[in-house]
C-alpha cells in the first residue's frame, strides 16, 4: 500500500467508525458538545489525515502511525483503580490536587478536592450539561476544525476530558495534577478534550501526566482549550510518558487576555509518536507566553513539537525553547512559528530549538521561522543540530570521571536549561529524577508497571 | 614515576614528536620549555590520553603501567592530572556537581564510599582558599564566562582537590598577570609532596621565578634538544629560542 492511498483508507476507516457509533456517541454526551459533530464531519472528509504533503506535516508521517484497526471506547471504563497504587510508579509524593483520565474518560479523585469557592472541576461532558453558559462560552470556539484534519477528528469524536473553570480572583490553593492513563486489552483510538477556562486574575498551577498502563497500540487525539482572562496566570506543565507502540496527537490552544501569563513545559521522556501542537493566541496587549519543550527519544520513536504564535496586539512577550536528545533510528522535528501582525507593535518574540544526536542514524528536521508585519519588534529564532561535546567530554575523563558518566552529565546539563525553568519546586526536583533515570536508561521499566499497578 | 622512551607521535598523520625521552622521578618537578608548535601540548596530550594522538613508536610508562590502551579517565584516576591549556567550557555543569562526580568517580575507583556532604564541603573550601577561587564561581557552569585568570585558577583548584601523583601543566601560566601567577605558582608550591612530581609546560621563563624546577628541557621541533638544571631558563629568556636553533 502506498502513501497516497494510505492516508485516504485511514480516513475512509475513521468516518465509518465515526457513523457506526454516532448515535452511541450523541447519546452519551451533551448536546452542548454533539452540535459541533456535524461542521466537524464536513471539515474531517475534507481535511483527512494530514500527510507528509501537508507542510505542518512534512516531517511527522501521522498515517504511518494511524494505520490498522483500533478500537473506539464508547463509554467509561468500569473498573476501578487504586490511586496509590498507580501513584507509586512515577511521581509520588507531590503535592497536588489529583485527578484521573482513563482512556479518554474523566474517573474523578478518591480523595476530596481541595478547592476555593467558585472553582470547578469536573468532567467535561458533565460541564457542558450542568455550566451551559461558561460551557458554550469557551467549547470549540478556540480549536478551529477548518485548519487541521486532527483537529476536526477530535471535535468529531469529542465525548469526555476534564473541564477546570476558575472565576476572577481566584487561586488554586496547590497544583491540579491530571493523570491521562491509558488501560486496554484492545488497541484502541481514543479522544480527550479539554477546556480550561482561567477568569480574570485567576491563577492556577496544572501538570498532567500522561502515562501508560498496558503495552497495547493506541492512538490517542487530546485536544485542549485554555482561555486565559486579563491579568490571568497559568503554568501547564505536561509529562509524557507513554509506551513505543502508543501515538499521540495533542492539540493545545491558548487564547490569552490582557496582561495574561502563560507558561508551558513539554517533557517527552517516551512515546511512540507524539506530536504536540501549540496554537497562542495573543489577543490582547501585555500578555507574557513561554513555551519549553525538552523530548528524549530512542528506538524508533518520533517526537515532533509544532508552535504557532500570534503576536495578535502590541507590547506582548512570548518566548519559545525547545530542546531534543535523539538516539538510535529516533527522529523529532521542530517547526516553530512567531507570526507578528502590522499592529503588534513593541512585540517581543524570541524562539530557539537545540538537538543533540547521538547516533548517526537519528535524524532531527528543524524549522524555526519568523513573519513579521510590524516594524517596531524585537524577534528571534534559531536551530542547532549537533552532537555531545567531545572537548568538554575529554576534558571531564582527565578528571577521571568515566566516558558514560560524563555523557550523562552533558546530557543533563543541556536538558537542564528546560527544566530549570519550571517554578514548582517539588515538580521541578520530580521531573529531574525522571529525566535522570530516563538518560540512564532506567525508566522503560515504568512501562510494564501495569503488571504492579493493577489489582 | 614517569618514563617516556623514544616516543614518537602524530596527530592527523602528521609526526608531531620525534623521538622524546623524559624520565621524572617523585618529589620533582620538571618545566618543558620551547618554541610555539614544538609539540609541548602534543606531548602533553599524549601523557593524558587524548584519542587524536596516535603514539607511533616508543612507550610511556606511568607508575611502572604502560599507558598503551589505558583510557584517559583510567589514567586520572590513578593520579595523572592534566592542566589544560585552554580549559573548556562545559554549560550546565557546575563546578560543584563536576568535582562532586570527579571525586566520587576516584573514590569508587579505589572502592570507597562517595564522599558526605560535609565532608566534600569542607574540602571544597579549603582548596578554594588555596588557590584563591571565589566561591561564588564554584555554583557557576565550569569555565564559562571565566575570565582566562578565572579559568587558569580553576585548573589549579580542580588539581588540589584531586591531589595528583603527577600533574602535568600545560601552559597555565599563559595569559595571566603577574598577580593571578603568584597565585597559581603558590598553588603548585603548596602542593608538591615528596610522593609526587609536576610536568610544568611553558613558553616562558616568568613562571619559574616563582615554581623553582628540578629540570628544565628545551623541546624544539619535536624532540628534547637540551636538558639542564634551572638556569637553562635563565639562559633561554637571555638569549631566546632562536640561540637553540643554531645550536642545533
Amino acid at each position: 500500500m502506498n502513501l497516497l492511498t494510505s492516508d485516504t483508507v485511514i480516513k475512509q476507516q475513521i468516518i465509518d467508525q465515526f457513523e457506526k457509533h454516532a448515535d452511541e456517541l450523541n447519546k452519551g454526551s451533551g448536546s452542548q458538545i454533539n452540535r459541533f459533530r456535524k461542521q466537524a464531519l464536513n471539515d474531517f472528509n475534507r481535511l483527512g489525515i494530514p500527510t507528509t504533503k501537508n507542510e505542518n506535516y512534512r516531517y511527522t508521517p501521522v498515517d504511518r502511525f494511524l494505520h490498522g484497526n483500533y478500537d473506539l471506547e464508547l463509554l467509561a471504563n468500569p473498573f476501578r483503580i487504586n490511586l496509590e497504587d498507580v501513584f507509586k510508579c512515577n511521581i509520588p509524593e507531590l503535592d497536588t490536587d489529583v485527578l484521573l483520565i482513563l482512556n479518554g474518560f474523566y474517573y474523578g479523585s478518591e480523595r476530596q478536592l481541595n478547592l476555593p469557592d467558585g472553582v470547578i472541576i469536573c468532567s467535561l461532558n458533565e460541564a457542558s450539561q450542568r455550566y451551559p453558559d461558561i460551557f458554550n462560552a469557551h467549547y470549540s470556539k478556540y480549536a478551529d476544525t477548518a485548519t487541521d484534519g486532527l483537529v476536526a477528528m477530535n471535535t468529531l469524536f469529542a465525548r469526555d476530558g476534564i473541564f477546570v473553570y476558575l472565576p476572577e480572583d481566584t487561586e488554586l490553593n496547590r497544583p491540579l495534577q491530571i493523570i491521562n492513563l491509558t488501560y486496554s486489552f484492545n488497541n484502541l483510538r481514543i479522544t480527550r478534550r479539554n477546556l480550561v477556562v482561567a477568569g480574570k486574575n485567576a491563577k492556577a498551577g496544572i501538570v498532567i501526566c500522561d502515562h501508560s498502563l498496558c503495552e497495547q497500540s493506541y492512538h490517542i487525539n487530546s485536544l485542549s482549550e485554555i482561555c486565559l482572562g486579563d491579568h490571568a496566570h497559568i503554568d501547564y506543565a505536561r509529562i509524557q510518558n507513554e509506551n513505543n507502540l502508543s501515538a499521540q496527537i495533542n492539540n493545545v490552544f491558548v487564547n490569552q487576555q490582557a496582561n495574561s501569563h502563560f507558561n508551558s513545559h513539554i517533557i517527552t521522556l517516551h512515546a511512540g509518536l507524539s506530536r504536540n501542537n501549540f496554537y497562542v493566541k495573543l489577543r490582547d496587549p501585555y500578555c507574557e507566553c513561554n513555551l519549553y519543550g525538552l523530548f528524549l527519544c530512542d528506538g524508533n520513536q518520533h517526537v515532533a513539537n509544532y508552535t504557532l504564535m500570534n503576536h495578535d496586539s502590541p507590547n506582548c512577550l512570548s518566548n519559545q525553547l525547545f530542546k531534543g536528545i535523539l538516539d538510535d533510528e529516533a527522529t523529532g522535528t521542530f517547526n516553530g512559528k512567531i507570526f507578528v501582525r502590522q499592529d503588534a507593535q513593541k512585540t517581543r518574540a524570541y524562539q530557539r530549538n537545540n538537538n543533540i544526536l547521538l547516533s548517526s542514524s537519528a535524524k532531527m528536521n528543524s524549522k524555526p521561522h519568523l513573519e513579521i508585519y510590524a516594524d517596531d519588534v524585537k524577534c528571534s529564532h534559531g536551530a542547532t543540530t549537533g552532537q555531545l561535546d567531545n572537548e568538554a567530554l575529554f576534558y571531564m575523563r582527565t578528571r577521571g570521571i568515566g566516558v558514560n558518566e560524563a555523557r550523562h552529565l552533558l546530557m543533563y546539563a543541556f536538558a537542564n536549561e528546560i527544566v530549570s525553568e519550571i517554578s514548582v519546586d517539588v515538580l521541578r526536583e520530580r521531573i529531574i529524577e525522571l529525566i535522570d533515570k530516563r538518560l540512564r536508561g532506567e525508566l522503560s521499566r515504568c512501562n510494564n508497571c501495569d503488571i504492579h499497578c493493577i489489582p | 614515576m614517569l618514563e617516556i622512551k623514544n616516543l614518537h607521535a602524530s596527530i592527523e598523520g602528521k609526526e608531531i614528536l620525534k623521538g622524546i625521552d623524559l624520565h621524572v622521578k617523585a618529589g620533582e618537578i620538571h618545566a618543558i620549555m620551547g618554541p610555539n608548535g614544538s609539540g609541548k601540548s602534543t606531548l602533553a596530550a599524549a601523557i593524558a590520553g587524548r584519542d587524536i594522538v596516535e603514539i607511533t613508536e616508543g612507550e610511556i610508562i606511568y607508575i611502572g603501567e604502560n599507558l598503551k590502551d589505558m583510557n584517559p579517565e583510567e589514567r586520572a584516576r590513578k593520579g595523572l592530572f592534566l592542566g589544560f591549556q585552554y580549559p573548556v567550557e562545559i554549560p550546565g555543569v557546575s563546578i560543584v556537581n563536576f568535582m562532586k562526580t570527579a571525586i566520587n568517580e576516584n573514590r569508587k575507583f579505589k572502592g570507597l564510599e562517595p564522599i558526605s556532604a560535609s565532608e566534600f564541603l569542607k574540602l571544597m573550601n579549603e582548596k578554594q582558599e588555596l588557590v584563591g577561587l571565589h566561591s561564588k564561581l564554584t555554583n557557576r557552569s565550569v569555565n564559562e564566562g571565566f575570565s582566562g585568570g578565572e579559568k587558569k585558577r580553576n585548573e589549579i583548584f580542580q588539581m588540589a582537590m584531586l591531589e595528583p601523583l603527577l600533574a602535568i601543566l600545560d601552559e597555565t601560566d599563559s595569559g595571566l598577570d603577574i598577580d593571578a601567577m603568584k597565585i597559581v605558582a603558590n598553588g603548585v608550591n603548596k602542593l608538591k609532596r615528596s610522593d609526587n612530581a609536576t610536568i610544568l609546560i611553558t613558553h616562558y621563563q616568568r613562571l619559574l621565578d616563582f615554581v623553582i624546577p628540578d629540570f628544565v628541557h628545551v623541546l624544539y621541533k619535536g624532540r628534547i634538544v637540551k636538558s639542564s638544571g634551572k638556569e637553562l631558563a635563565l639562559e633561554l629568556e637571555e638569549k631566546g629560542y632562536e640561540w637553540i636553533e643554531e645550536e642545533v
